[in-house]
């Protein structure tokens, strides 16, 4: 029997929709019992939601006032005592599980494989290197536990329909006061989220200002699409940092991915290249991303955006 | 004396189109050219800038690798660090190895921090920053995009999904760099001329009372499958008929 911890990823009272991701490739690791914790301060409904998903047997629920919001130093050392027991630990390759999970593996005295994108035994995994320009599948010694980031892109989330027991934890804490959460600005937006929308539009450094990125913004909301942006036009501040789709940026999978201005580095086409259907829009008809396109469009964007809204 | 360690890595550099070897056991090398790893350069730019601010004493430049990573280590005196230390090992090292090397470094040079990069191009693998922090029982402010230093403390704004968190730890710190954070200084001829005289130590592995356990082994290398080259539209109309017809909008 595999036994597999899934860190729970949540914030103001709701389940990141990676965590039923992972919960899918927990699934594809053979004779799996998975178990989902919740650190929270109040974790009621995040347990319940995490319960509903399908093939989760256990939730387990640590709650203390320091678990929000989540820090890394806090949160590790609660998540190792809870892998006692454990084969595999995972979390969702987001910022979340990428601050924490290797944490977590040092007080494990574990090895990490980060990035996961298939499972090909117990101890044996597929995992991307070098921008996703090759793939490794490595393997884990036996005799240890395995720690795991999940890459969210390569996995369709849980269904629901679970119905899980959920059990209250309590640990003896003693919370570390070295770290201390000061604030977040996000933007506040009824927008899709950027990783599991079913559209992205995203525009790069072609737009030349954060004014003329509203286009892309209105492109977006018309079609009900998530906004994404290049590096470049991140870099020159045409659009918030949390919108930048690549190697460093989010890893998204979309039905549909539109790249507008955007010349395709190979960082860049690493974040997109599990999406189902690309097109490209550039005025350079030898920009790289018309080599992944499934779709592409030569032409000036700034005259090409209204036609596109016209024929929609 | 108030320290900054940052560690260095020697990568492929982040232009080279890397190309799986026939064999499957590796990328092409030969004849590649190699660098700093880019969020390592951001790292080692931030904390000359807090040196340069008056904030710190002293940057120490680390690193582990072959010989030849001194030619990396060079640089970062070139760009400003003050000393450099190479552990030196042929092992293709894991994280958890380089951060106990690390934290045995942290043991003898007591920084109030340790700048590294968020992730190295090459294996991605964005841990080293959070191991070393548990293994020395400090905290971690990791995708950093502002280092603020006020006293004992640090205010860092981090790049998170959501978008931008503040957290404010308590010094000594282990901080990962992002793509924002600063845009690291260009070299210059007559310092990488003067660099030749900054010291550079260089001990073992083995020697600092590191174990290099391998706990994972990489079976095998494989080229990304690729995606077909689509069709070419002539216009706004036939592409928003070519994804309606697909169900797409």
């Amino acid at each position: 029997m595999n036994r597999i911890l899934i860190v729970a990823e949540h914030a103001a009272g709701k389940l990141n929709a990676a965590v039923a991701k992972c919960v899918t490739c927990a699934t594809t690791v053979p004779d799996a019992e998975i178990t989902i914790a919740v650190l929270a301060a109040d974790g009621a409904a995040v347990a319940e939601a995490a319960a509903a998903i399908a093939g989760v047997a256990r939730v387990r629920v640590v709650e203390h006032p320091a678990n929000e919001p989540a820090l890394a130093a806090v949160l590790a050392p609660q998540i190792a005592s809870l892998a006692e027991g454990h084969s595999h630990v995972f979390g969702p390759s987001t910022t979340f599980g990428r601050d924490l999970m290797p944490r977590v593996a040092a007080l494990l005295d574990a090895a990490q494989l980060s990035d996961i994108m298939s499972v090909e035994s117990a101890r044996r995994f597929r995992r991307p290197v070098y921008a996703g320009n090759a793939i490794v599948t490595v393997e884990a010694a036996a005799g240890q536990k395995i720690v795991a980031t999940v890459r969210i892109a390569s996995y369709q989330p849980a269904a629901q329909g679970g119905s899980a027991n959920i059990e209250s934890v309590k640990l003896d804490l003693r919370p570390p006061t070295h770290t201390r959460f000061v604030s977040v600005s996000a933007a506040k937006s009824d927008r899709p989220d950027l990783q599991t929308a079913a559209r992205v539009v995203s525009g790069g450094r072609a737009l030349g200002s954060a004014e003329n990125f509203a286009l892309i913004k209105r492109l977006a909301d018309r079609i009900g699409a998530a906004i994404g942006a290049s590096r470049a036009a991140v870099d020159a501040g045409y659009a918030p940092n949390e919108m930048q789709v690549g190697q460093t940026g989010k890893i998204i999978a979309p039905e549909l991915y539109i790249a507008i201005g955007i010349s395709g580095a190979i960082q860049h086409l690493t974040g997109i290249k599990d999406a189902r259907t690309i097109v490209a829009i550039n005025k350079d008809a030898e920009a790289p991303i018309f080599e992944v396109a499934d779709y592409g469009l030569v032409g000036d964007l700034f005259t090409l955006i209204p036609e596109i809204e016209k024929n929609l | 004396m108030r320290r900054i360690l940052v560690g260095i890595k020697r990568v492929i550099d982040y232009n080279v189109r890397v190309r799986v070897r026939p064999d499957g056991a590796g990328v092409v090398t030969d004849g590649v050219k190699m660098s700093i790893n880019p969020f390592d350069e951001i790292a080692l730019e931030e904390a000359l800038r807090i040196r340069e601010r008056g904030e710190a004493d002293e940057v120490v430049a680390i690193s582990l690798g072959p010989d030849d990573t001194q030619q990396q280590l060079r640089n970062a005196l070139a760009m400003g660090a003050d000393r450099a230390i190479l552990i030196r090992t042929d092992l293709a090292v894991e994280p958890p190895v380089v951060a106990r090397a690390m934290h045995e470094l942290v043991k003898r040079e007591s920084p109030m921090l340790v700048i590294l990069g968020k992730q190295a191009i090459d294996d991605d693998c964005s841990q080293v920053g959070p191991m070393l922090a548990a293994f020395w029982d400090r905290p971690q402010a990791t995708f950093a995009s502002k280092v603020e230093i006020s006293g004992e403390t640090v205010r860092v704004t981090r790049e998170v999904d959501a978008g931008l968190e503040t957290i404010e730890v308590d010094l000594p710190a282990v901080v990962t760099t992002d793509l924002r954070l600063n845009e690291p200084r260009y070299l210059k001829l007559p310092d990488i001329m003067k660099a030749k005289k900054k010291p550079l130590d260089i001990a073992a592995l083995e020697a600092i009372g590191v174990e290099p356990a391998q706990r994972l082994s990489i079976l095998r290398y494989q080229s990304p499958p690729q995606r077909q080259k689509g069709a070419m539209v002539k216009d706004a109309a036939e592409l928003v008929a070519a994804l309606r017809q697909k169900g797409l909008v």
